[in-house]
């Protein structure tokens, strides 16, 4: 039963591992862009509901109301200001400019709100539980975050596949040159694929701060994670991420399983696995997204 | 014959010390096509993509219906009626037939919802791809992927289409329908640029025929005076590159 509940546990956990990963996902499938400011912009946003809410007036879901809108709009003006000139300056230039933007987010942060371990109280939301069997339960935010989680991704694949908008963006990750020949603005289309990653990012980032610690620093490790979980799933695929969160979650856990300490370094072994094995992923690109 | 509808003036490209475009000027009407014939590197490719907006000229000037387009980058001369087809075709892959037409109709044609299906539908009616409408355009053959980047372009409802060697590869009863689709579009008021090898397929559309050369336009004109032009004949036989054998052939 242990193992089990352990499997459980893993797969809720890879729930919000895959809503983390999901914006990055969509910035590398869309733009070829490795946002290396993906973890710290997740941070930041748990940092914004956390100042928010901290004294009482504005109740939890109305910050989320408010960060996810608000965060989506400065994805649309760091992709317009920021990754669209750099996208002329090579491959390179991109993943420079995130870097740099990583750095400087997390040093604001660390200015504002000090280098201090916080985090977002949930009140009984993070104590009660769901029992599934007599010795088998989960706790009732752990499924909260992977049915959004899950929510999320299916979201954002329906959005690329029916409407639009998504059907433009399929076209510029295909091809970005013969996009323009059907009529397709790709700095606007850009804006609008950055603006939904961000949005999706940030909401994640809340869910993070509802459910552990976290300091300015601690966009590393989370996007080191969103990072494991794209490559395990398979570049560019949104229903890989979500495979990749579910076997880096459940790795972790069965994992530290076997020994407490293991947990994280079970996780990173299965990814150096997938790279060994399968370099593509799981899902390489069929769909594209 | 109207006012043109794209006109060309002293266009100029050079990638490096290869000059792909040197002072080309010429014009086309609507309800004209104009065939463009040259040997290999001649810069009929880079024209195109000059016309549509995909590269940067460095100097001259283009103008769609009068109205001055140089500096318009290439989705708004989609959406202003610039359509064309690649040589190698370049489908993307990982979306059905249907929505690659689709993109087209809805983005470069500006229209929604029911109006862009309809117009998609239509394109791929012209075009003989309805049947293979929910295909993945990575799965088809060679001939049908060639067929999609003419669908494709005129999804985008263009007035001016560029079809860049569309008849090769096609079997000779292939041909004849697609010289006369050519000439359905021309017919009905398009303004056609057709770069092709085959030009026996060429000659029984075009209305005028340019040659170009190592970028420059050696000449313009009725077609069949074009091709007994002593320069063409001359850029050709690769005369004017190695003047050995056979020049005298």
């Amino acid at each position: 039963m242990d193992w089990l509940n352990a499997v459980i546990q893993g797969l809720l956990l890879g729930g919000q591992y895959a809503l983390l990963a999901c914006g990055l996902s969509l910035i590398f499938g869309v733009m070829r862009i490795v946002n290396l400011a993906h973890g710290v912009i997740a941070v930041a946003a748990a940092y914004v509901a956390l100042w928010l809410v901290q004294d009482g007036s504005v109740p939890l879901l109305l910050a989320l109301v408010v960060v996810v809108p608000v965060f989506a709009a400065a994805g649309y003006a760091l992709q317009r200001g920021l990754f669209n000139p750099a996208l002329g300056g090579g491959e390179l230039a991109p993943l420079l400019v995130s870097f740099g933007l990583g750095i400087v987010l997390t040093n604001v942060l660390q200015q504002v709100f000090s280098a201090d371990s916080r985090s977002i109280g949930i009140g009984s939301l993070g104590t009660s539980s769901v029992p599934l069997a007599p010795d088998l339960s989960v706790g009732v935010f752990s499924l909260l975050t992977f049915v959004v989680g899950v929510g999320v991704i299916a979201a954002v694949q329906l959005f690329l596949s029916r409407t639009s908008t998504g059907r433009a963006m399929r076209a510029t990750s295909d091809d970005p040159e013969t996009a323009q020949l059907m009529g397709i603005d790709q700095r606007h289309l850009y804006g609008v694929a950055t603006a939904i990653a961000i949005g999706t990012v940030a909401l994640a980032g809340v869910f993070v701060g509802m459910s552990t610690q976290f300091s300015p620093t601690y966009g590393d490790l989370v996007l080191i994670f969103a990072f494991e979980a794209v490559i395990v799933g398979g570049l560019g695929s949104l229903w890989g991420t979500l495979l990749g969160g579910l076997v880096l979650g459940v790795a972790q856990t069965v994992g530290a399983q076997v020994d407490p300490a293991y947990g994280i370094l079970a996780g990173h072994l299965v990814f150096l696995a997938v790279l060994l094995v399968r370099p593509s992923g799981l899902m390489p690109r069929t769909v594209t997204a | 014959m109207e006012a043109p509808l794209l006109r060309v003036e002293h266009l100029a490209k050079a990638y490096g010390q290869v000059v792909t475009a040197r002072d080309v000027s010429f014009d086309v009407a609507a309800g004209e096509a104009l065939g463009v014939v040259g040997p290999n590197g001649a810069g009929k490719s880079t024209l195109l993509n000059l016309v549509t907006g995909t590269a940067r000229s460095d100097g001259g000037t283009l103008l769609l219906d009068g109205q001055d387009v140089t500096r318009w980058s290439a989705p708004r001369r989609s959406a202003a009626g610039v359509g064309r087809s690649y040589q190698v075709p370049r489908p993307f892959a990982g979306m059905t037939v249907f929505e690659n037409v689709l993109v087209g109709a809805r983005f470069g044609g500006g229209h929604g919802g029911r109006e862009a299906r309809r117009l998609a539908i239509d394109a791929l009616e012209r075009t003989g791809m309805a049947h293979l409408a929910n295909t993945p355009a990575g799965r088809l053959r060679l001939l049908d992927r060639k067929r999609l980047e003419l669908a494709r372009a005129l999804a985008t409802g263009p007035r001016l289409i560029l079809l860049d060697e569309i008849a090769g590869g096609l079997t000779d009863a292939e041909l004849p329908e697609l010289v006369a689709l050519v000439a359905e579009l021309r017919d009905a008021g398009l303004a056609v640029v057709w770069i092709e090898h085959i030009v026996h397929a060429l000659l029984q559309v075009v209305d005028r025929l340019m040659c170009l050369a190592l970028g420059d336009v050696v000449a313009i004109g009725d077609p069949a005076t074009v091709m007994r032009d002593p320069r063409v004949v001359e850029v050709y036989l690769g005369s004017t590159v190695d003047p050995g054998p056979a020049a005298a052939s």
